[in-house]
This record gives C-alpha cells, structure tokens and sequence, in this order.
C-alpha cells in the first residue's frame, strides 16, 4: 500500500524540510517504522523505549486518530493520508 | 525586563530560548517556562503587589512577558466570595468562590488570552488564532480587536449560539469546523505548520498562554490574606488550568511570598459525556484513553486533552481526587449555585459545583477544609442548557385578582423561615 504522511514542522528538519512523504506499509506501525528507515532518527522521536507511540504523539488515519482503531496495528489502504500531530492543549 | 530564563522539556528537559515554541522538538513533550526565582524573590513584594493594577499584571514578574502596556481589558482580580449558603447545602464550613465568570468576556480564558497575545506581539505575531470550545474564541476575538491584530479562530460547529454571537461580533475570522473540538484541535495543529507567522495561542505559543492561570493561584492566596487554601476544585478541559493553579501556589512560596509551604489538595471535576481523566483516576492508570464527547458542558468537552496526564498527576500528589457528573446534575449544579450564591455559571460552573457536592458527600472534601471552587465562565454563555428547565413561575392577566389566585410569595417566605 502507498500512503502519504504529514510530517510536523519540529520533525522537518529530519527530512531536509519536506511535509509529505510517500512510503509503503500494510499498517500504521510498518509506514511509520518504513519513515524512520527513510530517515534515521525519527523512530527515536516517535517511539518509547519499549516500541509505543510517545504520550505526546498523535498519530491519525485519515483524520480519525488511531487509538480510536487499532492503534499502531490499524492496517493501511492504498492512498490515504497518514497525519503525526504534537499534542495541543486548548479550551 | 521580564524574569524569563528560558524553556524546558517538561518530559526530556532538554532547553530552549524564550521563542514561539510549544513542543520539544526531540519528544513532542510540552515546554514550561522558566523563571530567574531569585531575581522575581527580590523584586517581587506583597507591597508592590498591592500596589499594583486591579488585574492579572499585578503579578507580572511571574508572568512569561512584562511589558507596561499589556494587551488587556481589565482582566483579573476577580471576586472571591465567601460562600456561607451553599456551604450549608454541600455540609461545607469554609466554602469560597473565585468568580471569573467577571472577567472582561465572561470567562477566566481572557487571563490566558492576555498573556499569550501580549508575548505573541512581543515576538512579532500579527495574527492571532486558536482552536476553541467558545470561551477561548471570545477571548481571542476580543484582545485581537483591541491590539488591532487580524484574529482567526476554529471552533466545533456546534457550538452554543451565544458563544459564536459573544465571538463573531468582534469582527475576526470564525470559522466553524463540522466534528469534535479534538477534530479542530488536530487541524490548528497541522495549520500551525503552515502558517508560522500565525499566533495560534494554544498550540505555539501555548507554553505562554498556559502560565496565565496561574493568575488563578495567586489571587486567591492574596485575597485569602497571603494564605493558601487546603482544598481547591478546579474543572478540567485539557488539564492545563488545574496543573497551573497547582503550580501557582508553589511559586507564591518559593518566592517567598507565602510564609507557609502550602499543601493545596487539588480535585478535578469532568462531564460523565467527557471525563477522560476523571476515567483513569478512578481505574488507578497512567494512560489516558481518548474519548468521545457528549456532553452539556461543551467548553470541557476534550476527549483527547494535552496536558490530562499532569492533571491526573497533580491531583494524585496533592491528595485529592476527581468526580465526574452527568448531564442533569450539571443543570443541577447551576441552579444549586444560582439559587444559594446568585452567581450564574456555565455549564462548566455546573460541572464543578455537581463535581463539589459529590466529593462532599463522598467524605473527600471535608466539612473543615477551608475550600475554594473555580466558576470559570458565565451562564449567558450557555443559556440553551436551560431551555425548558427555568422560566416563569407564574404568567397571569395584569390584574390584582389573577395575581391573588396564582402567586404565594408568603408561602415562600415561610419555607425560608
């Protein structure tokens, strides 16, 4: 499957400033783990020690944030829009 | 001058300058600012408090930016009210409450407001913007009007009328987002990324913006004669307010401007439609699932709130604890503290004043603890949750007889008696 992702600004400076990369994966977790291939060092950033997504890692499929799916086993399709977005306080 | 040193990584604590950064850019953890405590220790006395503004400024060597004409409309210095009737009600002996819903656009967000856009037109930012649950878009569209900065604020399309009337009529940019508030907060996360040159005040200037409710600490220790409450209930959204107030009364000793370490409990107060947090205190987790909101009380519906792990962190260090309510008990809750206080709340308010009366009755709050309950925004803001609920007791002709037959007003005198 090919997917795009969105990359954040405080991640850019990984991929020489881009904001949308093409990858291939069958999951969340294997496009993500497929980005940190492409560019070394964003595993680090997005992921704990022990492989989990950081506390303040949002990670959504098109639109709808995974951990309302099946978290970093959500699986793919071919074409969609995969968003890594900071946490945000609001009110 | 202000006292700023820098920012700091609250997971990671790695550094950085005093800049329009929210985030650690290594781990994504929110930034806290840092202050020179011992530089604000010197400076900073009970008497040049009180001889400062009747606003949040008075406090400004422990604000993120000093600046002697701050974007402000009077914010701040709110009442606090001894609350002797509702105490009675709740079995509360020494019950207060800190009413913002007196602030310039009716709810506590103008302190938060104006301390992010004062830093933001410091920094440079001609745009103002944010993602919001109502009260936060009043607040920026009205600071924005009077610093003559172009606004642009999102909101759930949803929202209450009054809030988007109380938003709109300042003449900005509102737009309404059709889905969840979390769904307008991941778009102004994503457009923060493509339009630098924006002041969104809760995304990248958030690590600001968040340090004004301490304003909500400060002035109750002040107002309360340089003391420190045992209790406080605080409602919480994204959890920022709550960590903040806790945080406040921290400094206010370590300047030196308490003279006892105080030892606030701090209690959360959620919607049962939305209480993530409120969720996992009573599971005992860490983690904080996500949820859906569906609630009344629309100026806390987050499901997926920031900052809701410290929040679950605050409470549990400080020994005090959450309770959620349902919808019913929120409309309870304000009219609880409308009839006892008149002080008319949000639904907000009514979250916390149900969430009170839980944790009285619960034994948690204690009738002895002297307590303070935040009123964060006002009862026009959300006057549809009472439709239906309150009108008039009584429509009649305009006669003397059809008054006689219909209206018992002694009757209600003796009830009191």
């Amino acid at each position: 499957m090919s997917v795009t992702i969105r990359i954040p600004t405080q991640l850019r400076s990984l991929t020489g400033g881009v904001g949308e990369i093409a990858l291939e994966g069958d999951t969340v977790g294997h496009v993500l783990r497929a980005l940190d291939g492409a560019h070394p060092g964003m595993g680090e950033r997005l992921f704990d020690g022990d492989g989990s997504l950081r506390r303040f890692v949002n990670v959504f499929l098109a639109d709808e944030d995974v951990r309302f799916l099946q978290g970093l086993d959500t699986p793919v399709s071919d074409g969609q829009t995969i968003s890594v977005v900071p946490a945000v306080a609001g009110g | 001058m202000d006292y700023v040193t820098g920012l700091r990584c609250r997971e990671c604590a790695r550094t950085y300058p005093a800049e329009a950064l929210h985030v650690c850019d290594f781990c994504f953890g929110p930034l806290e600012v840092d202050y020179d405590y011992e530089r604000v220790t010197a400076d900073l006395t009970r008497e040049r408090i009180a001889a400062g503004p009747q606003t949040i400024w008075r406090y400004a060597p422990l604000l993120p930016v000093d600046d002697p004409a701050p974007i402000d409309l009077g914010t701040g210095f709110t009442p606090l009210v001894r609350a002797e009737r509702l105490g009675a009600e709740l079995g509360l002996h020494d019950l207060w409450l800190k009413n913002d819903t007196a602030n310039p656009t009716g709810s506590f967000k103008d302190r938060v407001v104006s301390v992010a856009l004062t830093k933001a037109r410091q920094l440079g930012f001609k745009v103002a913007a944010c993602a919001s649950t109502g009260n936060l878009a009043n607040s920026v569209a009205a600071h924005a009007a009077r610093a003559g900065m172009v606004s642009v604020v999102f909101i759930p399309s949803d929202l209450e009328t009054a809030k988007i009337v109380t938003t709109a009529v300042y003449g900005g940019h509102v737009v309404a987002v059709d889905g969840t508030y979390d769904d307008v907060n991941r778009l102004c996360a994503e457009l923060t990324s493509e339009h630098p040159s924006w002041a969104f005040v809760n995304v990248n200037i958030r690590t600001y913006y968040a340090e004004g409710s301490k304003t909500l600490a400060f002035e109750v220790a002040e107002q309360l004669g340089w003391q420190a409450p045992d209790h406080v209930i605080v409602p919480v959204a994204s959890g920022s307010q709550l960590t903040k107030i806790r945080k406040g009364f921290g400094e206010l000793y370590r300047v030196g401007l308490l003279d006892e370490e105080p030892h606030v409990r701090v209690s959360g107060a959620q919607a049962a439609g939305c209480a993530p947090v409120a969720d996992a205190f009573a599971a005992g987790a860490d983690a904080i699932r996500p949820v859906k909101p569906s609630t009344i009380a629309k100026s806390l519906a987050i499901g997926n709130p920031a900052d809701g792990w410290y929040a679950l962190d605050a409470v549990r260090r400080s020994g005090g604890a959450f309770a959620s309510v349902t919808d019913d008990e929120i409309i309870d809750g304000i009219r609880l503290l409308a009839r006892t206080e008149g002080i008319f709340a949000e639904t907000a308010g009514g979250v916390t004043i149900a969430s009170l009366a839980k944790l009285a009755a619960q034994g948690v709050v204690r009738p002895e603890e002297k307590v303070v309950a935040y009123i964060t925004g006002h009862g026009l803001k959300t006057v549809e949750a009472l439709a239906g609920v309150v009108g008039p007791t009584a429509t009649i002709a305009p006669t003397l007889q059809a008054f006689d037959a219909t209206v018992d007003v002694d009757a209600t005198l003796d009830r009191r008696a």
